[in-house]
């Protein structure tokens, strides 16, 4: 037996309400918010928040791991592999980017569930993640949000069982982008409808039904991917789907976060199910990919905590000059501070450990967790001074408390003030660092933290990832 | 292990005005320093016999002293974050008292409004030249590693931050009344305590005028043996102790440290004290100068170098103790924040200040029966420091 064993989701705190983009371009809202990744956030970063999240609630660990995306930071260099460095995993675990078209999530998980069955992986965690923009003033602006969604396919403590999936490609063009483009294009919505959206989704929902002799009152949840509200809402009626069946697409809140929307409306639906309990899924893009999935007992437990829920609102709302701002979709004013040096390819592998997932040492001798701010990693301790006495400690899994703290008006970043703490780990060792997505007002010596894997700058082709803190979400 | 006391004697100073100077290079800056220098020893430069050159930024090498023309002689450059022109310093004073040298020079410059940033260049803008080559230090700006301070001190201490930011305020109108006495001051104005409150926020809690004035400048002094210093002069100022204290960032990495003091400023000042006898700092110096980067440090610095007992530095700042009235008068010619900090050259500065004080040339701003003086310098910051403390006296 086949199936998901745990879902984690991401997404950002930041919300940007339509009206405000409406507001900016003197044009229409549709209504509701659209999820923005932070400043210092990307495909790679949400990735790995929801590998952690998904990896933690499942508690197994993963000999596989892929990243489906549209969004890939890097045309050439894996992003799957960053992700798998931050979350920790051994080097043997098979890495893979699915990339190029919104039906990646289904694809990769299509590709797990075959490697799980065919006996070649144990656990694979699909995760799906994009950051995907529409033109300023466009309907995709106000259409597409940000998040990231990972799934685990295993074949123990199966919380939804793959009871069979039916596949279809359709080479249609809805929406693309060439090399060149930032903003998704789209072709016309009634012609992607009528042609494209509909046709194909219907063609392999009726497949599925006729290969395992099914019909739609034996599901309890319809979970599918649709461009937009609009569109969602139209293969509804179009379907004649009973409304109760039908899971909520998020789009209000968080907007369509691509390669994620559809493992996120999985999420939410998990979240609800009942043991005994089917769902057809169904992942759209360049085809269709649908799944039959049978809830197992083991849902109760993992419903002990929410999945997606108490995420869909989000903290913190931002003006468009923000968003303008963190998407570089205006020049904004430089620092008149000088610029970094540039990075040391060579330094930055020397210590890939501390910048991956954020490994420091212990000393074997008086015990002391110890990390360095410029990522060194010790071998004089600075407690004892003991030489070369270390085994591995990770702290991107411990709490901390904010022992110091100053908001920073000079420091150059794209979201000022920029918040700087001393922080102190749960179980030893201390830190100064960035923190991130903090409320100014409520920043306050004592506050708990946790650690998260960010952006730190972007300079001459390169991605910087490291580790802020942020506040602890519980 | 005798030390340094009453070896070595200072025989020549000189400095620029420090401030921004557009229409002065690197070059111009030496020169107008070391000329001063000589001519207030009455040597020539055919005179010395090696040199030092303290830069942070503004030169690699002993070739950065070439504007002088100093003809085949020993020449190096020292660089030690914002302790450089003390180490040029004790780097000339260490050759003479080993006898490899009867006079040497030691230069301290920066030309830091070249860079064309507001705030001060470098290789990392944390003011922590450690940044490593793996591009994670964090980015955050000089003034916010020592805003830390500020927020733990509030915090300790019970200070709602709005009274914090007034009693960090009278240092720094201070240092600006002493500054508005000192023409070679980068500012010469006096300031009040509602501007200083009301002024922009660079690192919370730290405003415009918590923070220390980016300049240029040059300041050189000219070491002897103490014995042959009155074949120069009557009234040469002799090195008492000269400690240097660096920390290896276990405050940045022990959860032991507190914040509201630095290690390095404590045991550095400790030895100096030792070194120079002095058992009392508070009775027995007659005026310091220290490092007012910002101002919560130089208030750190109050209690750190025993000037105030710990936690009650605010007492003391209420009380005047460190106006030039004072108790013991600190930053008697504008400090950091008035006088300006071109890195290299602040150790010498500061000491160009002391030796005028202990001749009892500092005009307006001139101590009564000066004795002994203190230069206090910390490179770095809290968590990982250099501290630089100088004692001299116009005594043997």
């Amino acid at each position: 037996m086949v199936g998901i064993t745990s879902i984690g989701v991401y997404l950002p705190i930041y919300r940007l309400n339509r009206d405000e983009i409406a507001r900016t371009w003197t044009g229409r809202s549709t209504g509701g918010t659209k999820a923005v990744a932070g400043y210092d956030e990307d495909t790679v970063t949400m990735a790995v928040a929801a590998a952690l999240d998904c990896l933690e609630r499942g508690g197994a660990k993963a000999d596989g791991l892929s990243l489906a995306t549209t969004t890939a930071p890097y045309k050439e260099k894996q992003s799957a592999a960053i992700v798998a460095a931050a979350a920790d995993l051994a080097a043997e675990c098979h890495t893979a980017d699915f990339t190029d078209s919104l039906r990646t999530p289904t694809i990769a998980m299509k590709a797990a569930i075959d490697a799980v069955k065919a006996g070649s992986a144990e656990n694979v965690v699909v995760t799906a993640s994009d950051c995907r923009m529409g033109a300023a003033k466009g309907v995709l602006e106000q259409a597409l949000g940000d998040g990231a969604a990972a799934v685990m396919i295993g074949s123990e403590k199966i919380i939804a069982e793959v009871e069979g999936s039916y596949s279809i490609f359709n080479d249609f063009t809805d929406l693309w982008r060439t090399e060149d483009d930032r903003f998704v294009r789209a072709a016309e919505q009634r012609f992607v409808d009528e042609a494209g959206y509909i046709p194909t989704v219907q063609s392999a929902i009726s497949g599925l039904m006729k290969k395992y002799k099914q019909t739609l009152t034996d599901f309890s949840k319809i979970v599918y991917y649709a461009s937009d509200a609009r569109q969602h809402a139209g293969l509804t009626r179009r379907m004649k789907f009973d409304k109760e069946q039908v899971q909520e697409p998020l789009y209000n809140e968080i907007g369509n976060t691509g390669t994620a929307a559809a493992l996120l409306m999985l999420a939410a639906a998990l979240e609800k199910a009942k043991p005994g309990d089917r769902i057809l899924f169904i992942g759209y893009g360049d085809g269709c990919d649908a799944f039959i999935l049978r809830i197992t007992d083991e849902i109760t437990k993992f419903q002990e905590k929410p999945v997606i829920s108490d995420k869909l609102a989000g903290k913190t709302e931002i003006s468009y000059g923000q968003y303008a701002t963190w998407r570089n979709l205006v020049p904004v004013e430089a620092s008149t501070l000088p610029d970094r040096p540039p990075l040391s390819l060579p330094g930055r592998w020397r210590e890939r450990r501390t910048i991956s997932a954020l490994y420091g040492a212990r000393c074997r001798k008086c015990g002391t967790p110890q990390i360095s701010q410029i990522g060194q990693t010790p071998r004089v301790c600075v407690n004892c001074q003991a030489k070369d006495e270390f085994e591995p400690y990770k702290f991107a899994d411990k709490k901390a408390a904010l022992f110091s703290y100053t908001i920073d008006h000079l420091q150059p970043t794209l979201n000022p003030p920029a918040v700087n703490g001393v922080i102190d780990f749960e179980g030893g060792g201390r830190l100064i660092c960035e923190l991130t997505d903090c409320d100014l007002d409520k920043v306050a010596v004592g506050m708990k933290l946790e650690m998260t894997f960010r952006k730190m700058f972007y300079s001459r082709g390169i991605h910087n990832y490291f580790w802020k803190a942020k506040p602890a979400s519980d | 292990m005798d030390g340094i006391k009453d070896k070595v004697a200072i025989v020549g100073m000189g400095c620029t005005k420090f401030g921004e100077r557009w229409d002065k290079g690197v070059e111009d800056l030496i020169v107008e320093a070391a000329y001063e220098a000589f001519k207030d020893a009455g040597i020539e430069p055919k005179d010395i016999q090696a040199a030092w050159i303290g830069t942070v930024f503004s030169g690699l090498s002993a070739i950065t002293l070439s504007p002088l023309q100093l003809q085949y002689i020993p020449i190096t450059r020292v660089e030690n974050m914002c302790a450089t022109g003390s180490e040029a310093l004790r780097a000339a004073s260490y050759a003479v008292a080993a006898g490899v040298c009867d006079v040497a020079l030691a230069v301290g410059v920066e030309k830091l409004k070249d860079s064309g940033a507001t705030g001060v260049k470098g290789p990392s803008i944390v003011g922590d030249n450690q940044d490593g080559s793996s591009g994670i230090g964090p980015s955050y700006s000089a003034p916010a590693s020592f805003a830390y301070l500020a927020t733990r001190y509030f915090h300790d201490y019970n200070i709602p931050p709005e009274e914090g930011k007034r009693l960090l305020a009278q240092i720094a109108v201070k240092n600006h009344h002493n500054g508005s006495l000192n023409p070679k001051a980068h500012f010469q104005n006096e300031i009040t305590i509602e501007q200083v409150v009301n002024a922009p926020i660079i690192a919370w809690p730290l405003g415009l005028f918590d923070c220390c004035g980016v300049s240029d400048g040059a300041s050189v002094a000219i070491v002897t043996r103490a014995d042959m210093a009155k074949n120069f002069r009557d009234d040469p100022v002799y090195i008492k102790s000269m400690q240097v204290n660096v920390g290896a960032r276990q405050g940045a990495m022990l959860q032991d440290y507190d914040f509201v003091h630095i290690e390095e400023n404590v045991l550095g000042s400790q030895k100096a004290y030792a070194e120079a006898g002095i058992k009392n700092p508070r009775k027995e110096l007659s005026c310091a100068e220290v490092h007012d980067c910002f101002s919560i440090h130089e208030m750190i610095v109050y209690e750190d170098l025993g000037f105030s007992p710990r936690g009650r530095a605010r007492e003391d700042i209420e009380a005047g103790t460190f106006t030039l009235e004072g108790e013991l008068p600190v930053n008697t010619d504008g400090g950091l924040k008035c006088f300006g900090h071109p890195l290299g050259a602040s150790g010498l500065r500061m000491m160009y200040e002391v030796y005028k004080q202990l001749q009892g040339k500092a005009g307006p701003r001139q101590v009564k029966n000066p004795r002994l003086g203190l230069t206090h310098n910390l490179g770095g910051n809290a968590g990982t420091g250099i501290c630089s403390c100088l004692i001299v006296g116009n005594e043997k």
